[in-house]
């Protein structure tokens, strides 16, 4: 779907648009501030940016209430953050700081906070759709309407959870979201080589389980489509698959120079930037530049603070660990 | 599941039918269908579920028939269940049961007759409990439902007809505690699951020849009751550790280990296992029984300490 075929804007009002639009320039922001961190040194190991896919959180997101959940993967920082996520905590995790989520422990692939109903990250592809369709069956036990949404790419789509997870998702009319995040590649692999299927949203069909395929990074593309599937689980309907088409602007982590990726395709993404087609939107919206400028000001400063409280916060205590994993040895 | 709405069980077939082998046998009749349910035969998916609501805030418990197939559960069960605490800087519980059972039995085959215990027993974050008798089944499943963390709860294929008396009351065993099934002073025997059974009977056996031994049941594998053993120890001087499971990388192996760090100046002998052979269980009558422990082989075992002497 592209930018200018005169969309129809579904019941989104300015309000909605500029929650998404925050969101956006959020992730957008922190994750420019998350390269830099890395190339500095404070940030290691691995680093997986969500840079250009920001629309499919920021849409899906804005359709869940406080008290849904979302359970995320390797590629998350843009999950969380739609999600209402802390950048102050996240920041210093990433740093590996005592002050982090999990006192910088976990790192990168594995922020989690109940808090904001972050499940979490996960280092293993394919892992976080048996957990979501638990979370959904935890739900379901204490019968309430909220969802759960699973945030996974076309890699996880092959993988036997994935198959496993929608038959059980079907039979048991589970309220969780699949939302495929398809940006072409499983790590350095074409899509084209590791599925014969051009919409992966079909797969379920097979299990019982609608499938809609949505241009990613249109967010009022993703929007609508998130709201219907929340208002299916709303009303006690079941599962659902959002596929969205994206691409990433770099290589699979922060290291990978993103060699296989085809330079056409880049150029013809990077005009396709959901930040740019959100910025288009809020132009249509009439909302004034004055006050987009105000916005990314506001989150400019709440990124570089997140950066100055993980650089203040202490290195974890090494005492306090080796005493506190002793619970294991047991 | 009667003093917390919180709990449900899935297996396969374990709603309907009632189980295998008949343990949650009523139970979809008391509780009804919502929180007693059969699940497909899909282990990575279903385990993966119990990992998901556990982390939702419900106690799940989730039965995987034969522990042979915990094996395609493996990633929910060491790479997300037992990590979860850790990866929450130690804030986060994750209260699941994973309900199998393992042991072989002639005629069943490779894929039904394992015991791998010590595949979990290598990964921290997982405890495990390993009843022997009826008494200790009710009393340690209690606690394991009551545990916040992740617990495997494996029994024994060939103890389900076994018979003991059961108190109606509630009641529940603490985790890392050993039963002392016996008590002497020539020779320490520590056993768990079936094989604990089989050393007592060893011992009485043994009783009868003069020989007195320790006989530790011990009930849990994590946490392990580390300090009834090397009591034992210290008072014995020998010890001879028993396990159904193949020798190689065994928890034996692994206490066998410990006690040479923690009382070797106490020790008479090398620590002795007395171990399942290294190889999976054959089908035939005639060869299975040739790959696990028996009472005699654990008769052997002690005599041969007995008798040991340094040089």
């Amino acid at each position: 779907m592209s930018v200018d075929n005169g969309r129809k804007i579904n019941n989104v009002d300015t309000e909605t648009l500029l929650s998404i639009y925050r969101k956006i320039y959020t992730i957008r922001h922190f994750g420019e501030a998350g390269i830099d961190m890395y190339r500095k040194g404070h940030i290691y190991g691995y680093f997986h940016s969500y840079i250009g896919e920001e629309a499919i959180a920021a849409g899906v997101c804005e359709a869940l209430r406080d008290d849904d959940y979302v359970v995320s993967n390797h590629r998350g920082h843009g999950h969380y953050i739609a999600k209402g996520i802390d950048l102050d905590k996240m920041m210093a995790e990433l740093m590996g700081k005592s002050d982090g989520f999990s006192g910088g422990r976990a790192g990168s692939m594995h922020i989690i906070d109940n808090s904001t109903g972050n499940i979490g990250g996960n280092g293993i592809v394919g892992a976080g759709i048996p957990i979501a369709i638990g979370v959904a069956m935890g739900i379901k036990q204490e019968k309430s309407d909220r969802a759960v949404v699973c945030f996974f790419g076309d890699g996880a789509a092959n993988n036997g959870t994935f198959a496993e997870s929608l038959n059980l998702a079907a039979i048991y009319s589970l309220p969780v979201i699949f939302v495929i995040e398809n940006n072409g590649f499983a790590a350095t692999t074409q899509v084209s080589e590791t599925s014969l299927c051009e919409n992966l949203c079909d797969r379920g069909k097979g299990y019982g389980v609608a499938g809609k395929n949505v241009f990613g990074n249109d967010p009022v593309e993703v929007l609508t489509a998130a709201r219907a599937a929340v208002k299916k689980i709303r009303n006690g309907k079941g599962p659902s698959i959002i596929e969205a088409k994206t691409y990433r602007h770099f290589g699979h982590h922060v290291n990978d120079p993103g060699d296989y990726m085809p330079k056409e395709e880049l150029e013809k993404w990077n005009d396709l930037d959901p930040l740019s087609i959100t910025l288009q939107y809020l132009k249509d919206y009439n909302v004034s530049k004055k006050t987009i400028a105000e916005i990314n000001a506001g989150i400019e400063k709440k990124v570089k603070q997140s950066i100055k409280f993980a650089e203040n916060s202490p290195e974890p205590d090494t005492k306090t660990f080796l005493k506190d994993i002793e619970a294991y040895d047991i | 599941m009667s003093r917390d709405d919180t709990v449900f069980i899935m297996g396969q077939g374990i709603a309907e039918r009632g189980g295998s082998y008949k343990v949650t046998k009523g139970l979809k009749k008391k509780f009804g269908a919502g929180r007693v349910i059969d699940t497909p035969i899909a282990e990575a998916s279903t385990t993966g579920m119990a990992v998901g609501a556990a982390m939702q805030g419900k106690r799940p418990i989730i039965e995987l028939t034969y522990i042979d197939f915990t094996m395609l559960g493996m990633d929910m069960i060491v790479n997300q269940a037992a990590k979860y605490n850790f990866v929450t800087g130690g804030t986060q519980g994750l209260p699941m049961v994973i309900r199998t059972q393992g042991g072989a039995a002639s005629g069943y085959g490779i894929h039904h007759t394992q015991s791998l215990e010590a595949l979990f027993y290598h990964i921290p974050g997982l405890k495990i409990a390993m009843p022997a008798t009826p008494y200790d089944a009710k009393g340690l499943l209690a606690t394991a439902v009551r545990d916040d963390h992740p617990v495997l709860f494996i029994e024994h294929k060939l103890l389900y007809n076994t018979r003991g008396d059961v108190p109606n009351k509630e009641y529940a065993i603490p985790f890392g505690e050993a039963a002392l099934r016996r008590a002497g002073s020539d020779c320490t025997v520590v056993g768990y699951s079936l094989m604990a059974n089989k050393c007592a009977e060893a011992a009485d056996i043994l009783a009868d020849k003069g020989i007195e031994c320790d006989v530790i049941d011990l009930r849990t594998l994590v946490p392990m009751d580390r300090g009834m053993i090397l009591e034992s120890v210290k008072k014995t001087g020998r010890l001879v550790i028993v396990n159904e499971a193949v020798k190689r990388g065994s928890v034996a192996s692994d206490i066998s280990a410990w006690v040479s760090e923690n009382a070797f100046e106490y020790l008479k002998a090398p620590v002795m296992r007395i171990s399942g052979a290294v190889t999976p269980v054959p089908y035939s009558k005639n060869l299975a029984k040739e790959v696990v422990p028996d009472v005699q082989n654990i008769i052997s075992g002690v005599k041969s300490l007995v008798r040991h002497k340094n040089t």
